[in-house]
């Protein structure tokens, strides 16, 4: 692989945001009611139909997307390992737990305790994944992802017989699919969050650089390690929750765009973090699309969408790699 | 001045370092020597406060490092460990560019180049700059990890079994290195060190350990002899001079008697 320069990652960085622009813009337009200026036929006015569903359900695919993908290379950081991310690792989960137990305690709660509740969750859940990551022996690192999908899956069981004891199955299935279709204005704005989240990696960009370095490295470059652990985790929880919360869970975004990123760009985070952003929130709108596309007019959810596209684009992209070494 | 103060650790119910006193002043090279699990890794990491103090104390420049800031310690000592993860996807120069982390906190000044570009050129690693650390065979890139720790510019470096993984002329020109920097510069650097000539070449003092002790502290001249490194290796080490130097012959060789099973 050549150098990455800083021209490099600009030029990345380009591309990928005037092809967001324009999976926005198609975004917009897709839709079972037609856009007209007038709201003549008793059709929706044009401002209206923007204002109150396509651009928000529009925002809040561009924000889950980058705002996941970064939450997955945060993850990918902290475990040294690249084959996680927080759906495979218990944090979705355990979001999808809090938010179980404020439906069961509090009925009434408003999406933001609820999304209070899912981080706070999220983050005790991922504790224990990322104590648990750091005793398996490094030498053997399939061993991370696997114990990642084998204790979601215990949290995952473990809400899915409380819902079911309390009659919430179908919520459940809400929390743990994610769809954009009822995504409306005044619905979605927790979501604005992701912004914060991907600021703050990329402002900790050359910590989390030299976090992969491992511990040890880490600490004789005088980063502050377990502090920045705690950062990475509260970032990663935080996001994964509010995309519960909001949205449902959206799998494989935080899996396939890191690495993809780091393929095509490298690993150094200060140029990388905002391809990955980006990258999301390509990824992730651009399954919205699909899923709006393919049964038109009735839709399929983005997460069943990248469900599948998610493992054939990472399947591809390795195969590809692999013919051309 | 490093100044260690009868420090123990005890690790799952093992004694690994058993009352360590010992003081390295600064300047010159320092190697630990000994057997596999006689505690020299472990005293390392001690001291480089990547493993926390269980009993006693350490101390670099006074400052005592159970308490000093990360960043501060940063600037006064550098480790470097074997690292069994996956290497990262960065170029060289991006790599050893991490060294300069504690004095740019990420906004590299042109000192900060400067000093990456003679780390570079020290290790003869220009060539090498733009080329991704995936990329690198395991001895470069134990190169690479050399050259990022003395970019770090601090007054102490820490070595742990350095030349692992490198071939012959790059562990004779490792250890070249590391006596001019420490000549030069006044850099003190503390080695652990597994061939034991190599500590003899290059070191000003060698310090062995056994068992979690300090069995056998001195000049090279001290160290290299039989009855020395029989007690530290548990076999009797034909030691000769030959081109001004004392070597130690611990190889296997056929024809020779198997070592007698001694009691240790």
């Amino acid at each position: 692989m050549p150098e990455i320069t800083p021209t490099a990652h600009r030029r990345a960085i380009a591309s990928a945001g005037l092809c967001l622009v324009l999976l926005v813009v198609l975004s917009l337009g897709i839709g079972v009611e037609d856009l007209s200026f007038s709201g003549a036929d008793g059709a929706m006015p044009l401002a209206d139909l923007l204002s109150i569903s396509r651009l928000p359900r529009t925002l809040a695919a561009v924000l889950a997307g980058a705002g996941l993908a970064v939450a997955g290379q945060i993850m990918q950081t902290l475990t040294r390992n690249r084959f996680v991310e927080p759906s495979t690792a218990g944090t979705a989960q355990s979001a999808a737990l809090g938010i179980l137990i404020v439906t069961l305690f509090l009925p009434s709660a408003d999406l933001g305790l609820k999304a209070l509740v899912a981080s706070g969750c999220a983050l005790a859940g991922t504790a224990v994944f990322l104590a648990t990551a750091h005793r398996l022996p490094p030498e053997q690192p399939y061993l991370v992802p696997l114990f990642g999908l084998v204790y979601g899956g215990v949290v995952g069981a473990a809400v899915t017989y409380v819902a079911w004891q309390n009659d919430l199955l179908q919520y459940l299935d809400i929390w743990m699919n994610g769809e954009f279709s009822g995504v409306l204005k005044g619905r979605y704005e927790l979501l604005w969050i992701a912004v914060l989240v991907v600021a703050a990696a990329i402002f900790f960009a050359d910590r989390l650089t030299i976090m992969a370095l491992g511990e040890a490295q880490a600490t004789s470059l005088g980063l502050d390690y377990r502090r920045m652990t705690q950062i990475g985790l509260v970032l990663v929880s935080v996001m994964s929750a509010l995309s519960v919360v909001v949205v449902g869970l959206i799998p494989f975004v935080g899996l396939v765009v890191p690495n993809l990123v780091s393929r095509l760009s490298g690993d150094n985070l200060r140029g990388t973090l905002p391809q990955v952003a980006l990258g999301g929130a390509i990824l992730v709108t651009g399954c919205d699309i699909l899923g709006r596309l393919i049964r038109f007019p009735y839709e399929i959810p983005v997460g069943t969408v990248m469900g599948v596209a998610g493992p054939g684009i990472f399947l591809w992209f390795i195969l590809r790699e692999r013919r051309d070494a | 001045m490093i100044e260690i103060k009868s420090v123990s650790l005890v690790r799952e119910g093992q004694r690994v370092l058993d009352a360590i006193d010992l003081s390295l002043p600064k300047g010159g090279i320092t190697a630990l020597v000994g057997p596999n699990g006689a505690g020299k890794s472990t005293l390392l990491s001690l001291a480089a406060r990547l493993l926390p103090l269980q009993a006693g104390s350490i101390t670099i420049d006074g400052l005592p490092v159970s308490s000093t800031p990360g960043k501060v310690l940063a600037r006064k000592l550098a480790i470097l460990r074997q690292d069994s993860g996956p290497p990262p996807r960065v170029s060289v120069r991006e790599m050893v560019g991490f060294g300069r982390f504690p004095h740019s906190g990420g906004r590299m000044t042109a000192e900060d180049r400067e000093m990456v570009a003679q780390a570079l050129d020290r290790f003869e690693l220009t060539d090498l700059a733009s080329r991704s650390l995936d990329r690198l065979s395991g001895g470069q890139r134990q190169r690479v990890m050399v050259a990022m720790t003395y970019a770090q510019g601090s007054d102490y470096i820490l070595l742990d079994e350095p030349l692992n993984n490198l071939d012959m002329y790059h562990a004779r020109k490792l250890m070249i290195e590391l006596r001019r920097l420490a000549d030069e510069t006044g850099r003190t650097i503390v080695i652990v060190l597994h061939d034991i000539n190599h500590a003899a070449a290059s070191a000003d003092r060698i310090i062995a350990m056994k068992d979690g002790r300090i069995a056998a502290d001195g000049t090279p001249e001290k160290i290299m002899r039989t009855e020395v490194l029989e007690a530290i290796y548990g076999f009797p080490v034909e030691v000769v001079d030959a081109g001004g130097m004392r070597l130690a012959l611990q190889y296997a060789r056929s024809g020779q008697p198997r070592d007698q099973a001694r009691p240790s």
